[in-house]
């Protein structure tokens, strides 16, 4: 093995092409191992919204915080594959509005900046939003193409020399006979072989998979898998992003995408993760939800409808909970919590976190080795995401 | 489950190019209003794990899972089974035409991204940085369809019976994206690019890439579009006059 420390990233998804981006800058040699494509699990299939923080940030502080911080990073480093065109927080009763004063300070102390706006200037803005409206805020809400953007990160990596196997499944971690992970064992499905790969440190970036790929170490993370559902309609009806003005609900978003709208989402646990099922009654709510803010929604047809887990750090203290899991991030080096060397976790976040997450993670990298090597994702303008295939 | 079909789901397999394709076939229970991509998956999930397929956003706006369905080119995510088999049914599932299959239903399309670059198509678009509106009915008028909605899924050069015989050709999309620049504005470079052999001329009008395209981007009219814009530009600079594409 030459000089340069190896470094094995499990998953491609938002959180592992972004690493390999950070870690390829700062050095290191980089294998990204992911059993499908690029972003075929929880990342493909989010709703899309770049956030601007203000959904947390009445009550999950530090998610709202890291989000405006990384909303503003990604627009300037992945403009490619956002669109910005704002959002709206729109309050329809009088629970909405009580939750105003709290969603004003909360924004103000996150540093997001809001502006009140009157009923009939958000109808200027969103012609077909509900005339139900009684008060509405702007907030710097945005959509990212999900796919291009896990995409601009890898295609970045690749070309500063990270090696990419995709359809290459991990099948266990090697250990050395002294609680060291050494390495990964993985199932090319192309070709039907199995290989061996050695790194100085492996990192599990495997979202709401966490867990079972830790468990090939025999060591635990906490990370709850919760699924919720997104449907998309075949009309637009809204060039910015539509929130209703309450703590985190289901249904309660409205993402323009492309030529469709698409609703989430809802908050749920699964015991397998590798197939989620659409559940009917979940669509038909997202369905009632999205009609109180968007009446139009009815002349409208579904076009697609999608389930992804969320990987939420932590553990919810009783069934139906799930929706109380911070939305931040966690890393974990398994030799601290465990006492298993060369293995780190990745996990929980948001998509619109991603780039911090991955500045986390290569800093315990970093540490771990002795290798002092400063983060330089934040300046750095990615590739077109095209350039993961040339 | 409303309701419950049973169908076979064949699904073209291949490992290795030194290998044929062969079909596999699976009796499966679906909801008919489930997608195509849903039922391919589930192969994967439950029965076997060396399937390959790609995908990512299930809703249509990143283009990665498209195949053929039943012979005809589909964004399988957004394609209902009951839209393309009946109940006792069969679905056949393959991968895209006119591109080297890689592993059963994953093609490789490192050269069509190639010429997307070179064409300088705009994947994504803010509205105040947009050319053409958001709101406008797909069917009115061609010429308010947003190339911005195209996710380069490459069904169309799928479909086109010309990519089927040349390889070289450059294909619905690439064309598509070069006359949404040029109508913009003159570019010396994309001009050139859009107008030889491979390009522009090769296309025999068969309109299957319209036909079957997800995003209602309308490559076929776009290509005819273009050929008109370069013509009129020829014999415009016969008699001396500049290029302009903007009409």
């Amino acid at each position: 093995m030459s000089d340069t420390p190896h470094v094995i990233i499990i998953g491609a998804g938002f959180t592992g092409c972004a690493l390999a981006h950070d870690l390829t800058l700062r050095g290191f040699a980089v294998t990204v191992v992911e059993r499908g494509e690029i972003a075929s699990g929880t990342s493909g299939r989010t709703h899309g919204l770049l956030h601007s923080g203000a959904r947390y940030c009445v009550n999950d502080r530090e998610s709202a915080i890291e989000c405006i911080e990384e909303n503003i990073l990604l627009r300037k480093i992945a403009a490619q594959c956002i669109e910005f065109n704002g959002g709206l927080f729109v309050a329809l009763n009088d629970e909405d509005l009580s939750y105003a004063p709290r969603f004003e300070q909360g924004a103000q102390s996150c540093g997001i900046p809001i502006e009140k706006i009157s009923p009939t200037q958000a109808r200027e803005r969103i012609p077909h939003l509900t005339n139900r409206v009684l008060l509405a805020y702007t907030v710097p809400d945005g959509a990212f193409d999900p796919l291009r953007l896990a995409l601009a990160f890898a295609a970045t990596a690749k070309h500063q020399g990270a090696r990419f196997l995709t359809y290459h499944e991990v099948k266990g971690l090697r250990m050395d006979g002294r609680a060291r992970v050494t390495g990964v064992t993985v199932w090319d499905r192309a070709n039907d072989k199995t290989l061996d790969i050695g790194a100085d440190i492996v990192i599990n970036a495997t979202g709401a998979w966490a867990g079972q790929i830790a468990a090939f170490a025999k060591v635990d993370v906490p990370v709850t898998p919760t699924p919720g559902v997104m449907v998309a309609y075949d009309q637009r009806l809204t060039d910015h992003v539509i929130n209703r003005l309450s703590l985190p609900g289901d249904g309660d978003i409205i993402i323009p995408q492309r030529r469709m709208a698409v609703i989430g989402t809802t908050s749920y646990e699964v015991e397998n993760l590798d197939y989620i099922p659409v559940l009917e009654e979940q669509v038909q709510a997202m369905y009632a939800s999205a009609v109180e803010l968007l009446p139009a929604i009815e002349r409208s047809h579904l076009r697609g409808a999608y389930m992804s887990a969320r990987p939420l750090v932590g553990r919810a203290s009783a069934a139906g909970d799930e929706r109380d899991l911070p939305r931040t991030f966690k890393c974990f080096d398994h030799a601290a919590t465990d006492g298993v060397e060369g293995l780190v976790t990745i996990t929980g976040g948001k998509a619109t976190t991603c780039r911090a997450m991955a500045e986390t993670t290569a800093d315990v990298v970093c540490a771990k080795l002795g290798i002092t090597a400063e983060c330089s994702t934040k300046e750095q303008i990615l590739l077109s995401y095209r350039n993961f295939y040339v | 489950m409303s309701e419950a079909w049973k169908i076979t789901l064949i699904l073209l397999r291949q490992k290795g190019t030194e290998h044929p394709p062969y079909p596999q076939s699976f009796e499966m229970q679906v909801d008919p209003d489930e997608m195509v991509l849903d039922a391919v998956e589930r192969v994967w999930a439950f029965h076997d794990r060396s399937l390959m397929f790609r995908h990512a956003c299930h809703h249509s706006t990143c283009g990665a899972c498209g195949m053929r369905v039943n012979g005809v080119e589909k964004l399988t995510c957004i394609t209902t089974i009951r839209s393309v088999t009946h109940d006792g049914g069969s679905l056949k599932v393959e991968p895209l035409r006119n591109f080297p299959v890689v592993s059963d239903l994953v093609v490789d399309m490192s050269r069509f991204y190639i010429h997307m670059e070179q064409a300088k198509a705009v994947p994504v678009e803010a509205v105040n940085e947009a050319n053409l509106p958001y709101e406008a009915d797909s069917t009115q008028e061609a010429g308010m369809q947003r190339l911005v909605d195209c996710i380069e899924c490459g069904c169309c050069i799928s479909a086109c019976p010309v990519a089927l015989t040349t390889p070289t050709y450059l294909g619905p999309a690439v064309l598509a994206a070069l006359q949404d620049n040029l109508s913009q504005r003159f570019s010396p470079e994309l001009a050139a690019f859009a107008d030889q052999a491979d390009g522009v001329w090769r296309c025999h009008s068969a309109y299957e890439c319209s036909a079957v395209c997800p995003s209602n981007v309308d490559p076929a009219w776009r290509i005819m579009d273009l050929r008109k814009r370069l013509i009129s530009n020829r014999v415009g600079q016969f008699f001396g006059k500049k290029p302009n594409y903007e009409k």
